[in-house]
């Protein structure tokens, strides 16, 4: 292997990522997953910062530069409304999903963590028919304040351009 | 379940019945490839900025025949099979790209952008050995060539040899209704497909049912945005082929929204980020919603500012993919371009008021499958197919199968 693959990756703060950090990414991407996976969806904003962005799109609009989402916040309040629709406004069959999680990839940079984590997510409708829904890389920015970590950013790069039916429950 | 065609009436009551078995026919699927894809019909291909420099190409479908898209050293636009004459492999593996010419993996045929087989790899043989005979034409064989035209912006391709010119195709209300959108030069903004589980003329319908959207899509009602006083109207095109389906804006940044917001905070309705629903009028003309569609794919949309082109791809019986093209202008500045990105949220796979039709209609498919000798009903506002002021109407989906059956000759 060639000594610069194997490199220990240092910002160009020289910050090491320590192994410490890299598990508070591995934990919020896992507690993130499993309130999704849980159906405690409403807790699902709470991952973020209150001007967090979140934002869904797919690896051929990342490498056009084009910057459209599929679903595109830009605030904590944003992600509570989209609940709150999923809740009470919007109609789709009962499902649910399970995600498979990579192992993170950190960077310090700045202050915050650059994280990029590979998932798998399958979805399991109510009838039963379970199928790879989705798979990608999230690509974050983290904060770490005292004990918490939250999202700054959360961007869903989408390694397909063709979703199945609807994408109703976030990623 | 395969039925044969032959034993298949239409029902007597006319526009306003649809019979299930319409969804569910094998051999019914192969002749409207033939009658109405391939037949003398306009079909949407992609947004000339697609195809914006010379030598380019983009891939794109007649129904569920591949098609390559190109625009030639020139600048004029061809679109042609993407079959190669040979052994019928695809010509053109890519989505996009920048090609001079086009060259068959398989044997090496080569291809100009207009399609025209170029050179037949070993044609004479080696060595005076093999190769092929001298009489032979494999020209003959040659990937079928569309006749195109563009329209603002849009090109339109069609292999009918009767398919009337776009403008007579289209009507003055659907040109007008197209120009007033595709105001300006393009510029692409992103784009993304939905598979959805079901016969590509179940999402046809759905667009051009004006009837549905308050009703499945609880978005806006259920978050009070709905005005019942919103003013708006059918539009379809005499031969049926062509609707529009718009309302005016609600004033959401002024006094009316903030009174509702008002009322609605109360219940716990209101939403937390409105600037979600923030818009600029920026064809003039207070249009906050226009949903334009013509026969047999394409759609055009303007949701406020969140534009885009979707054109449905059969592919299969029960399989189609609805591709979308999201779209703003090259005169757009970043705060108008910042509107677009934020009422994405309205629309596409998961759209807060789009998201229900891939479902929809895969209800339909599913619900539908045991009731080939049912029908539907399709009796709102009527059995005409006429344009009227309430949206409260099936005009535009009996506007559709009086299209379908002229082509169909059923």
């Amino acid at each position: 292997m060639p000594a610069e693959l194997g490199k220990i990756e240092r910002a160009p703060g020289r910050d090491l990522v320590t192994l410490e950090r890299q598990f508070a990414v591995q934990d919020l991407n896992a507690r993130y997953a499993e309130a999704i996976d849980d159906d405690r969806l409403e807790e699902w904003p709470e991952f973020f910062r209150p001007d967090g962005r979140y934002h869904i799109t797919t690896a051929e609009n990342l490498a056009q530069g084009f910057p459209i989402g599929i679903v595109s916040a830009t605030s904590r309040a944003m992600l509570r409304d989209r609940i709150k629709a999923l809740r009470q406004a919007n109609v789709y069959e009962a499902q649910r999903y399970r995600h498979v999680l990579g192992t993170p990839r950190v960077v310090a940079r700045n202050g915050e963590l650059e994280a990029r984590t590979s998932f798998m997510v399958a979805r399991i409708m109510h009838t039963g028919e379970t199928t790879l829904f989705a798979t990608g890389c999230y690509r974050d920015r983290i904060v770490l304040d005292g004990d918490a970590a939250t999202f700054a950013e959360k961007v869903v790069v989408l390694d397909s351009r063709l979703i199945d039916t609807l994408l109703a429950i976030p990623l | 379940m395969t039925v044969h065609t032959g034993v298949r009436q239409w029902p007597g009551e006319g526009l306003t019945r649809v019979p299930y078995w319409i969804y569910s026919d094998q051999d019914l699927y192969a002749q409207e490839q033939e009658r109405i894809f391939r037949g003398n019909t306009w079909n949407f291909l992609c947004l000339e900025a697609e195809v914006p420099r010379p030598n380019t190409f983009r891939t794109s479908n007649l129904g569920d025949m591949p098609v390559v898209v190109t625009r030639d050293a020139d600048g004029k636009l061809h679109a042609f099979e993407n079959r190669c004459a040979h052994r019928g492999a695809l010509l053109c593996l890519h989505q996009q790209g920048e090609r001079k010419e086009f060259a068959c993996v398989y044997h090496n045929w080569t291809y100009d952008l207009a399609g025209n087989l170029t050179g037949v790899a070993f044609r004479r043989g080696i060595a005076g050995k093999g190769g092929m005979p001298p009489d032979a034409t494999p020209e003959r064989h040659a990937p079928r060539q569309l006749r195109l035209e563009t329209l603002a912006g849009l090109v339109f391709g069609t292999l009918g040899t009767e398919t009337p010119p776009l403008e007579t195709y289209l009507g003055p209300d659907i040109m007008r209704g197209i120009r007033r959108v595709m105001r300006a030069p393009v510029r692409l903004i992103g784009g993304y497909s939905q598979a959805l589980p079901s016969n590509w003329k179940l999402y046809m319908e759905n667009t051009k049912d004006s009837y549905h959207a308050s009703l499945l899509h609880m978005f806006f009602t259920t978050f009070r945005l709905n005005r019942l006083s919103q003013k708006g109207g059918l539009v379809v095109s005499e031969n049926g082929a062509g609707h529009i389906s718009y309302s005016m804006s609600a004033d959401v940044a002024g006094k009316e929204y903030e009174q509702a917001k008002l009322r609605t905070a109360q219940e716990g309705y209101a939403l937390e980020a409105p600037e979600l629903l923030q818009s600029v009028d920026e064809f003039g003309d207070g249009i906050g919603l226009q949903i334009l569609a013509v026969f047999p794919g394409f759609i055009l949309q303007q949701i406020r500012n969140s534009l885009a082109v979707r054109r449905i791809v059969p592919q299969g019986l029960e399989r189609t993919e609805l591709v979308w093209t999201c779209f703003g202008f090259e005169s757009d500045d970043e705060a108008l371009n910042a509107l677009r990105l934020r009422q994405a949220n309205l629309i596409g796979p998961a759209g807060f008021i789009s998201m229900e039709d891939g479902a929809a209609v895969g209800f339909v498919q599913r619900g539908s499958h045991a009731a080939a000798r049912e029908l539907s009903v399709v009796e709102m506002g009527g059995q005409g197919t006429s344009s009227e002021e309430s949206r409260v109407s099936e005009a535009a989906v009996r506007g559709f199968w009086k299209s379908y059956r002229a082509h169909m000759r059923m």
